[in-house]
């Protein structure tokens, strides 16, 4: 609370600075285009546990940048990279937002983890700055203002997705669905999973809920088999995946199986990849992806890098890409850099997204949150395979 | 009316491995009045030695089951010499709260060894389904309810018309009056122990069979119920045990098959309070007189 009163009093200071600032010279709000340099924030945890997201994240979004300027930056201005590591901690990066505003940034890139991103979402708010998190997948992170977006999914879209896919793809016309009820990320792909069925079409013909720590799913499989649906949506992780699949052997299930990322790293623990042979899931990014524009970020990523690239690190150069693309938007209506106005612009470009990047086409809705494709992975001898971008 | 005929195998397949689990609580309690509350633990253990037979050993899925029931067996001797023996005279409190100190130590022991994750293990059945006319019953469920009942046959042929069964009901009966006809307690208890933890091996078998995974957790949940079947049943009591067992899986599966999943276990405990309430004694139970 001392903190945010605090930012307030900072943010109100820079606030009427950049006023003063814009009654004596016109061209030149604050610090931030009197060099020429646009100052975009990255914020990713780069030490401690969260570390391995923060790096990928921050190394994507570096590389985007970094071509970007390459190019030329945005109407002959480059783009100054200001980068704090939140450690992931909340009040970490509280601190890093306050740095950044001092610091003259207008719009940031992360943060990564959701709670730290929340945090940060709320203060930001306050001055409407611009930001997109490349990672942070909880429907709340969102929900604090329009200056807020994401370029990864949000959990429950899968949901839907694996409803259209199993429908339109797969020719399914009927679907039955065992879950965690205990669970949220269970629970928010089923719920998408129903509803985007209904409209579509699609018949769920049973639902089934197990308890958090169950190991015995025959009961509810043996009331799935009896209504023999054409796809088994399995939105849960993968330990449960596998107990599920021989279960459902057992049980004379005959369905082809659907599920979320979760499904990730399922081939590893099930006792005969035979059980999950044949099934679907979807995933944010696939290093498979044959897309012209996945193998050259895989080119480049690797050449600046010397490693592949994880999701994270796609989900941020993506990122990078939506906001650079805005800023040239607020940089055509030739704005100050830096002013409310400039801020506006960049958040009303970036809403209006509607362009190809590496995980896929983007656009986003009213809540902020991208519709974009998801790579669909198929379980074909034993190995994971990439199907398609749907 | 077929699903309901599956659910009911799916019932009498969890059913049989509470039922094995079941035995080893009930024959510990009739010989020393002890509930053995480590027997799940030995369960987990059981399922780990699959585990390592099969991914690092490379034995055959029946040698590796064999050798569970091996090492459950031993263990469960062990167990008894080294925490049960020496506490014989102690109040049976004693006894309880050792038996729950030996359960953590083995389940943390595993968390230590194996790691908090579950470990795969391979299929130990991979046959196709059995088709009879239009319905198709699971080899896995066939296998463990014709395994489970051929323990149980045994057991009973061993209690009932085996020398040592005699002595495990003379030792039962009586304690102090068996010592004096010549019975050799101490190898009689550890008998008893080492038959029920070797039920305890092939119900781990039983288990993987089903439910391909190890976790050092795993015998606590499997554990309780069984014990609820072992008192439904009548602790103490061979029928009794199997009974319970399978009326405890029938319920269950019958309690996830009407879609309230979330109360099955609660189903099961809430059995174990009426049983309590109504008849502590379970359904096949004799009175016994508290012995001075």
């Amino acid at each position: 609370m001392k903190m945010r009163s605090f930012f307030k009093m900072a943010a109100a200071a820079v606030l009427s600075v950049s006023m003063l600032a814009g009654c004596s010279a016109p061209s030149e709000s604050n610090n931030n285009s009197s060099d020429g340099t646009i100052k975009v924030g990255i914020m990713a945890p780069l030490t401690g546990d969260n570390a391995q997201y923060g790096i990928a994240c921050r190394n994507g979004a570096k590389l985007y940048l970094d071509q970007y300027n390459e190019k030329g930056g945005v109407n002959g201005k480059k783009i100054e990279i200001v980068e704090y590591d939140e450690k992931g901690d909340a009040t970490e990066a509280v601190n890093a937002f306050n740095l950044m505003v001092k610091d003259g940034v207008t719009a940031i890139v992360g943060d990564v983890t959701t709670t730290p991103t929340i945090a940060v979402a709320i203060e930001a708010a306050d001055v409407n700055m611009p930001m997109i998190t490349p990672s942070a997948t909880a429907a709340e992170v969102t929900s604090y203002g329009n200056h807020m977006f994401r370029s990864c999914f949000i959990d429950p879209f899968q949901g839907s997705k694996m409803a259209s896919y199993s429908y339109e793809k797969l020719g399914a016309k009927t679907a039955a669905i065992i879950y965690d009820t205990g669970n949220d990320y269970s629970k928010g792909l089923t719920e998408a999973f129903t509803s985007t069925a209904k409209e579509l079409g699609l018949e769920v013909v049973a639902t089934e809920g197990y308890a958090k720590a169950d190991v015995d799913f025959k009961s509810q499989l043996t009331n799935i088999a009896a209504k023999n649906p054409d796809v088994l949506f399995c939105p849960d992780y993968y330990e449960r995946i596998a107990l599920i699949a021989q279960q459902a052997k057992d049980a004379g299930l005959n369905a082809t199986f659907v599920g979320g990322d979760g499904w990730d790293g399922v081939l590893d623990v099930v006792s005969d990849t035979a059980l999950v042979e044949g099934a679907y899931f979807c995933s944010g990014y696939s290093t498979d992806d044959t897309t012209p524009a996945v193998q050259q970020f895989l080119k480049d990523y690797q050449a600046a890098y010397n490693e592949m690239p994880n999701m994270f690190a796609a989900q941020a150069y993506d990122a990078a890409k939506i906001l650079a693309a805005a800023l040239e938007q607020a940089e055509s209506k030739g704005l100050a850099v830096g002013s409310d106005e400039y801020k506006s612009a960049i958040i009303e470009a970036m809403d209006a997204t509607d362009m190809d990047c590496v995980t896929g086409h983007i656009t986003f809705d009213e809540n902020n949150n991208p519709v974009k494709d998801a790579v669909i992975i198929k379980i074909t001898d034993g190995k994971y395979t990439f199907d398609s971008k749907f | 009316m077929m699903t309901f005929i599956y659910q009911l195998i799916n019932g009498l397949q969890v059913g049989s491995i509470y039922a094995l689990v079941a035995l080893g609580y009930s024959m510990v309690y009739g010989i020393i009045m002890l509930l053995n509350f480590a027997h799940g633990d030995v369960i987990m253990i059981g399922a780990y030695t699959i585990w390592i037979s099969i991914t690092a050993m490379g034995l055959h899925p029946v040698l590796a089951v064999l050798m569970a029931v091996v090492i459950c067996t031993l263990l469960g001797m062990f167990i008894e010499k080294v925490a049960y023996t020496p506490l014989r005279k102690s109040p049976r409190i004693s006894l309880l709260i050792t038996a729950i100190g030996v359960s953590m130590l083995l389940q943390n022991l595993a968390q230590i060894v194996f790691g908090a994750n579950a470990q795969t293990i391979p299929s130990i059945v991979t046959a196709p389904n059995i088709t009879v006319g239009s319905m198709q019953v699971s080899v896995t469920a066939v296998i463990t309810i014709v395994v489970s009942i051929l323990s149980m046959l045994g057991l009973t042929f061993l209690v009932q018309k085996t020398k040592m069964g005699k002595a495990m009901r003379a030792v039962s009966e009586d304690t102090e009056a068996a010592q004096l006809m010549g019975i050799h307690v101490n190898h009689t208890i550890s008998f008893t122990f080492a038959i029920g933890s070797a039920l305890a091996g092939i119900g781990a078998a039983l288990y993987c069979c089903a439910y391909p995974q190890a976790t050092p957790t795993m015998g606590s949940m499997l554990g309780l119920k069984a014990f609820v079947a072992a008192v439904l049943g009548g602790i103490g009591s061979i029928p009794g045990a199997m009974i319970g067992g399978f009326v405890i899986g029938i319920a269950e599966a019958l309690v996830k098959a009407a879609g309230l999943s979330v109360w099955a276990d609660g189903v099961v405990f809430a059995i174990l309070i009426v049983v309590l309430l109504f008849k502590p004694t379970g359904l096949l139970g004799r009175t016994m007189n508290e012995k001075v």
